[in-house]
């Protein structure tokens, strides 16, 4: 769907995992989920949080494949590998930063979010986003992710020296323009 | 003597639960072949989601998103996701059984209703109309609740009929009959985003009706303040602004807590009260006792959190409260109901967009259940069995003199206790699995065990069912046309997706089948759901609950009526009470005032622990139709013992060790699951499961006297670290039903 972007806020997320079973039900998924819902710290907290695909504009997982079989498609869509591809490594298992491909073992292939492909290129919203309960995932024309709500929607992760541009939003505490996870990020030294 | 005809585990291996997880023909060859799609509603839960459902070969075979259903615009959780699972189930019953040597054997309809109909009207001859009950559930569409409670009254003229709602929607009921003189939420779902303040009481959202979360961020997106009263911190607590851990069973001492901080701090409305109300000066004197120290003393929720609560309600222009089975599932459910009203009726919140107080309807016909004669104490129309003038009607409907209509009966949990009592000796049971639900199941199992006959309408083989001399093969939800009543009292339309497999029939063909049996049949002369319904629409007319005006088509062309809508041209009422009119003679609201009392379960040195029961987001009341569908057993497989890590280490306990918990009535062993988010004093189990995964066999029953609810939410327990794995639990997880 033209002109639309998906934004991910954790902080709304009820860990109901309406959107993986939704995902498994998916057409082309056929029973597997490509994405999952992590509970942080049951003992501590209810907190919980949807991991999607955040289709990079450099793929982590596409630069360490060995076998050139994940392509990202013009739209900005990672694709899962290329089944004639694929020899099943694991290479971008490990390196993806978010935790996103799995490998289907019985497949020998790397299959992974994306974007409802077969959904939103007919005019609808991808299964995940569409039955999400808490606005936890949300597909929608950009101007309107942020009419009411206060967080602000950023796609530019800092893993230590390496910032990833993402086509998927995190909504993030207003007034940050990137989502920093390393203490180092915060640090005196690392600002020079 | 009513037992069940083989090993338990023989019955499950047969009738399972087993598991479904795929549709038919896999994945792979389900996703190349055409479908078509009904646009009907979930069949788990009362927020009645609208769902698109895929058909193929009168099969359902998937689901699609319906965007366009308002209410909930496409969202589902994933009991609604799954829920197509059920259809195509290899458990299905496809004959009826009646019970033999060894096992059940099936047989035709002709001997399985006759034999229904002759033991039942026998035990009659010889023990008089009353020594037989009837039992129905709030799945049902509101056309076959009606049909039941005429089939009890005019077909076997029994007073005793009652359903499962009993264990649900009565207390929030009874309080709102008294207070407004109407039994429904006053306001429609889209008032809660409008709201500056909600207060959200013993309600887990999250997972029992996770599509109102949406209507919670979006009021705090909106800079609405939302407080979660609750013994666990539920999912939705991550947002709240302030949470109020309240002791179990203590929920009134909070409320009348508040409501003196309200009075005190002038923050009353006293132009609301005076004109719209009745009873002010009774209540503020009740509370007066009810000091901040002393509420905090009882409630284990500090002063200040108390204080703050009541005055952002008091001080908001629209505020909004939510209630659920947490403040309702006590021995004194309707207390906590009145008083958590009166908060909002002395700060003038009622009749106006974005104040009001509502409940949470938990099952999926929870509301239009109720209202049209399946409750003892009821005639259609939530009209009064015991007013003259509401039988005289009914009657007039019917073509019967109002004498012939039976008086008031039995509520389910007393109706169970007669049997126990053998006072009642017949029970004819539709759309309840009472082993399971009913509180102290080792009592239940023992009543069942003493009926001279029981027949059960149903489409799986309940744990309940085991105890049935036959069984009716029933109806799924998507087999037939009808209305059910959403939480938000929109009356909306369940479409006949597929029809029953050839053997099985439609609940109401069941029904209308024994009423001819009965020699009944000229009072029930239906062809269709249209029929019944068009009769239940006078049958209402007139009554508080109004469906004059509602047919399938106009439903369909406003997607969905709101009751009362009395006639033909009337759009229906998303909200009640407008200008300050409620729906007693004097239009006023009566405030109703309580006093405190103890649960009926105390906690003591034997006893020194709450038990608390609730749901889980992936389970359905006593999943019967939950716990055999695969990714929902996978979601949950089995009941966790909730417990803070504090007390986990008094006992030794450490997360996914075994603890056995003992109450008043019995010893279960569960898995434990040591978590911060729930009081130190209170341990929390899910409810969903049978035999000795079912928490009910600790919980007791005693009852709300007016409301009949019993007190799940408050049991007395201890607990100790036991060795696991105990022995005596079956392997395989889902066969929930050994002993």
């Amino acid at each position: 769907m033209f002109g639309y972007g998906f934004y991910v806020d954790p902080e709304r997320c009820i860990g109901c995992r309406a959107c993986e079973n939704a995902c498994a039900e998916c057409d082309t998924h056929r029973g597997t989920s490509m994405i999952h819902v992590d509970f942080i710290d049951r003992r501590n907290s209810i907190a919980s949080v949807p991991t999607v695909c955040m289709h990079c504009e450099q793929p982590t997982c596409a630069e360490v494949c060995p076998a050139d079989a994940i392509k990202r498609s013009d739209d900005g869509v990672v694709q899962s590998s290329l089944k004639p591809r694929c020899v099943a490594c694991n290479n971008c298992v490990v390196a993806c930063p978010f935790g996103v491909p799995k490998m289907m073992t019985q497949l020998e292939q790397m299959m992974k979010c994306d974007m409802c492909y077969d959904r939103t290129s007919v005019g609808k919203r991808p299964m995940c986003a569409t039955v999400c309960p808490s606005q936890a995932l949300a597909y929608v024309q950009p101007d309107r992710i942020q009419v009411g709500r206060r967080e602000t929607p950023t796609n530019r992760f800092r893993f230590g020296n390496q910032v990833i541009t993402t086509k998927v939003h995190m909504m993030a505490p207003a007034g940050r323009d990137a989502i920093a996870v390393d203490v180092v990020d915060y640090m005196w030294e690392a600002q020079r | 003597m009513a037992r069940p005809p083989a090993p338990l585990d023989d019955l499950a291996r047969q009738y399972g639960p087993h598991r479904h997880d795929a549709p038919p023909g896999g994945y792979e060859e389900n996703s190349r072949r055409p479908h078509s799609l009904v646009e009907t509603h979930c069949c788990f839960c009362g927020q009645q989601c609208g769902i698109r459902l895929k058909v193929r070969d009168n099969q359902v075979v998937g689901f699609e998103p319906w965007e366009e259903f308002p209410f909930n615009r496409g969202m589902l959780c994933p009991k609604g996701v799954r829920r197509y699972l059920q259809n195509a189930h290899p458990d299905r019953l496809l004959d009826p059984l009646i019970r033999a040597e060894g096992g059940f054997r099936k047989a035709g309809w002709e001997e399985a209703l006759g034999t229904t109909v002759s033991r039942l009207t026998d035990i009659q001859a010889r023990h008089g109309k009353d020594a037989i009950a009837i039992y129905g559930g709030a799945s049902l569409t509101t056309e076959k609740t009606y049909l039941l409670g005429k089939l009890a009254r005019l077909g076997f003229g029994t007073r005793h009929i009652d359903y499962n709602g009993r264990l649900c929607m009565v207390s929030a009921g009874t309080a709102y009959k008294l207070t407004f003189g109407v039994d429904r939420s006053p306001n429609p779902w889209d008032d809660i985003p409008k709201a500056q303040v909600l207060l959200v009481a013993g309600s887990n959202v999250a997972e029992c009706s996770p599509i109102t979360t949406d209507y919670f961020w979006r009021c705090r997106d909106n800079g609405g303040k939302l407080i979660v009263v609750d013994p666990r911190m539920t999912p939705i607590t991550r947002n709240a602004d302030l949470y109020l851990p309240v002791r179990p069973g203590t929920d009134l001492a909070l409320f009348m807590g508040m409501l003196r901080v309200i009075i005190e701090a002038r923050l009353v409305d006293s132009t609301f009260v005076e004109q719209h109300t009745t009873g002010f000066d009774a209540l503020a004197a009740s509370v007066q006792e009810w000091t901040l120290a002393r509420a905090a003393e009882v409630t284990g929720v500090p002063p200040q959190s108390i204080e703050t609560a009541a005055r952002w309600i008091g001080e908001a222009d629209r505020a909004m409260g939510l209630h659920a089975r947490g403040i309702e599932h006590q021995s004194k459910g309707v207390e906590n109901c009145l008083a958590m009203i009166n908060l909002f009726l002395v700060t003038g919140h009622y009749g106006r967009e974005g104040a009001g107080c509502v409940m949470i309807t938990g099952q999926g016909n929870g509301q239009g259940g109720r209202e049209h004669g399946q409750k003892c104490d009821q005639l259609p129309g939530q009209r009064s069995i015991t007013d003259p003038a509401a039988r005289a009607h009914v009657a007039s409907v019917w073509g019967v003199s109002p004498d012939e209509i039976p008086q008031a009966g039995l509520s389910a949990v007393e109706i169970m206790e007669a049997i126990h009592r053998g006072e009642i000796k017949g029970l004819l049971s539709m759309c309840f699995n009472p082993l399971v639900s009913l509180p102290d199941a080792g009592y239940v199992r023992e009543a069942l065990e003493k009926l001279e006959f029981f027949g059960v309408i149903d489409f799986f083989l309940s744990e309940t069912a085991h105890h049935a001399d036959v069984v009716l093969a029933g109806g799924l939800h998507e087999e037939e046309e009808g209305i059910v009543t959403s939480a938000e009292g929109r009356v909306i339309h369940i479409k006949q997706a597929v029809t029953p497999p050839p053997n099985a029939r439609t609940d109401t063909d069941i029904l209308l089948d024994i009423a001819r049996r009965l020699g009944k049949e000229k009072y029930f002369p239906f062809r269709s759901s249209g029929d019944i319904l068009d009769e239940l629409r006078r049958a209402s007319k007139g009554g508080p609950a109004d469906y004059g005006g509602i047919s399938y088509e106009k439903i369909d062309r406003q997607m969905g009526v709101f009751w009362p809508c009395p006639t033909e041209d009337h759009p229906g009422t998303p909200r009640l009470f407008e200008g300050g009119r409620f729906f007693h003679q004097d239009g006023r609201a009566h405030l109703q005032s309580s006093a405190w009392r103890e649960s009926g379960d105390p906690v003591d040195a034997d006893f020194p622990v709450y038990l608390t029961t609730g749901r889980v987001v992936s389970q359905y009341l006593s999943g019967t139709q939950t716990r055999r569908i695969g990714p929902l057993v996978d979601q949950y497989p089995e009941p966790r013992a909730e417990l803070h890590p504090r007390l986990a280490e008094s006992l030794g306990v450490e997360d996914g060790d075994w603890v056995a918990i003992t109450t008043r009535r019995d010893e279960l062993c569960f898995r434990a699951m040591v978590v911060k988010t729930i009081r130190p004093d209170t341990v929390f189990v899910p409810y969903h499961w049978a035999g000795l995964r079912s928490i009910n066999r600790l919980t007791h029953r005693t009852l709300d006297p007016r409301s009949k609810i019993p007190e799940y939410k408050v049991s007395a327990c201890r607990l100790r670290k036991v060795e696991p794995p105990p022995e005596r639990l079956p392997v395989a997880l889902p066969m929930a039903g050994a002993r």
